[in-house]
């Protein structure tokens, strides 16, 4: 099979990249060590290729009442253009079709963005239900797009350096909100706990803004790191954290869905009469080695399970997340069974890292 | 990085150095450790372990992944490299030095039937592609 690329898979090259198959796609995995990159964003800023991830608008009169319904979050907390919601999109058994994004435009024209591995089953999704809900809505996805990520504690003043123009129309963005940039889009968003923006831009542009970008000092940063910074930030990954056979409220989600308003959604019913035995909790690994996915937690409460283990370079620590019985609390001692061995490893609040510093302490 | 040619090499990325006093030292390649990525611990067997060839023995572990280390040859663990307890990252930076543990071999002549750097390079070669 042929990978997919994005515009910029040359620029990767060029820069040096080591490149991987990602769920289909050909991208950078790191350009040298994963380690560096990772402090890189904690502590300046870096850039990242995220073109793989899809945009889609939902354009037409009453698409506020159809994403009411199809979002487990609640749209009505969108009310000023350009705010930004995170939302699980639910099955009606309640398991999560995938994470995304929404932004209010106008009450005509709302834009999602989509993960990547799941954007074709997501869009068949949102026109098989708007077919049923809303046939006027025009859901159309844009490939077209390239989208680049700039993350760090100076990452929007190199931005503004980088694209003139843009400090007078983002200076005072709000975090989790957007604003159009002729084609452009530039939302104060992102996924590695730091300040900084995700910006759209039509794919023919997206070599020179990389370019202007690595001129501004700005360093590529691959998935590796991208990986890590979610991790410490506490943010889910569609596919590890939750996929469609757990509901959102045992994947650490349960913020994210109203469950107060009376309005309903699909999902709704399910999560209402299955009450969570799970929850999705932080692990720090007190002995010696690495949490993993998959690595069976015994905790005095039943067994539970970790869905995404890695190094903290920030910590130095091994952290992860880990789905365990909803018993189990802040502070217990759990053991994890890696390889032959059983390791102790402490149950925290997560997230573990934001805006460039460490936020557990054991 | 071109592959030394006074070490002996194993199909599954492991060098093998003959020691001046008999024993030899394992590690991993620049190929494994390029892989692999960014160190973060090493799991090396217990001194005075007996090991058999291509038992699993090891455990390097990096930021990506998890990777098994097999014994190139029997013989018994006599020594292990403390500084990678610390200082994992010792491997990225020099694979060749970075030198996991020592075995007392049962057989000196095992070595000699293990690949030389060109047999090795090949293998490399095989999996680039």
């Amino acid at each position: 099979m042929t990978l997919k690329t994005t515009p910029l898979n040359a620029a990767h090259r060029a820069m040096g990249a080591k490149m991987v198959d990602f769920g289909g796609w050909d991208m950078p995995v790191n350009y040298g060590s994963q380690i560096d990159e990772h402090h890189q964003v904690r502590n300046d800023c870096g850039m990242f290729d995220v073109s793989h991830m899809r945009v889609l608008d939902m354009k037409g009169e009453g698409v506020r009442d159809f994403l009411r319904y199809l979002l487990a979050n609640n749209v009505d907390k969108l009310t000023m253009p350009g705010k930004a919601l995170y939302s699980a999109m639910l099955l009606e058994n309640g398991g999560v079709i995938d994470d995304l994004i929404v932004y209010f435009m106008n009450e005509n024209w709302f834009r999602i963005v989509v993960n990547a591995g799941t954007a074709d089953k997501d869009i068949a999704w949102m026109k098989k239900q708007a077919e049923l809900h809303a046939p006027q809505l025009d859901i159309a996805d844009h490939p077209e797009l390239a989208m680049i990520a700039v993350q760090g504690p100076n990452a929007r003043a190199k931005v503004w350096d980088a694209l003139p123009g843009s400090r007078e129309l983002t200076e005072k963005l709000i975090p989790f909100s957007a604003v159009e940039m002729g084609a452009m889009f530039i939302a104060r968003t992102g996924y590695t706990g730091e300040d900084g923006f995700e910006i759209m831009i039509p794919a023919k542009a997206a070599p020179f803004f990389w370019a202007t970008l690595a001129e501004k000092g700005v360093k590529p940063i691959g998935l590796g790191a991208r990986d890590t910074l979610r991790l410490e930030a506490g943010m889910n990954l569609y596919g590890q954290d939750m996929d469609e056979s757990v509901g959102p409220l045992e994947s650490g989600l349960a913020w994210t869905v109203d469950l107060k308003s009376p309005r309903d959604f699909i999902g709704k019913q399910a999560l209402l009469a299955h009450p969570p035995t799970h929850k999705l909790v932080g692990l720090v690994l007190l002995d010696r080695g690495v949490l993993r996915g998959h690595q069976q937690v015994h905790t005095a409460h039943g067994n539970g399970e970790i869905t995404s283990g890695s190094f903290s370079p920030t910590l130095e620590k091994s952290i992860a997340l880990a789905r365990v019985p909803v018993e189990v609390t802040i502070g217990d001692t759990v053991q994890v069974a890696i390889r032959d061995k059983m390791l102790s490893a402490q149950v925290v609040k997560y997230p573990f890292a934001r805006n460039g510093k460490a936020v557990v302490s054991l | 990085m071109s592959i030394p040619s006074n070490l002996k090499y194993t199909p599954s990325h492991e060098w093998v150095k003959t020691e001046a006093d008999g024993t030899v030292s394992i590690g991993i390649t620049q190929h494994a450790q390029e892989l692999l990525g960014d160190m973060v611990f090493v799991e090396a067997p217990a001194v005075g372990r007996h090991l058999k060839a291509r038992e699993e023995c090891a455990v390097v572990e990096s930021v990506k992944a998890a990777a098994d280390v097999y014994a190139p040859i029997s013989g018994m663990v006599t020594e292990i490299n403390g500084i990678l307890d610390g200082s994992p990252e010792a491997i990225n930076e020099d694979p060749y030095a970075a030198w996991m543990f020592k075995l007392k071999p049962d057989n000196a002549a095992d070595v000699d039937a293990l690949m030389d750097a060109a047999a090795y390079q090949a293998v490399v070669d095989s999996e680039a592609h």
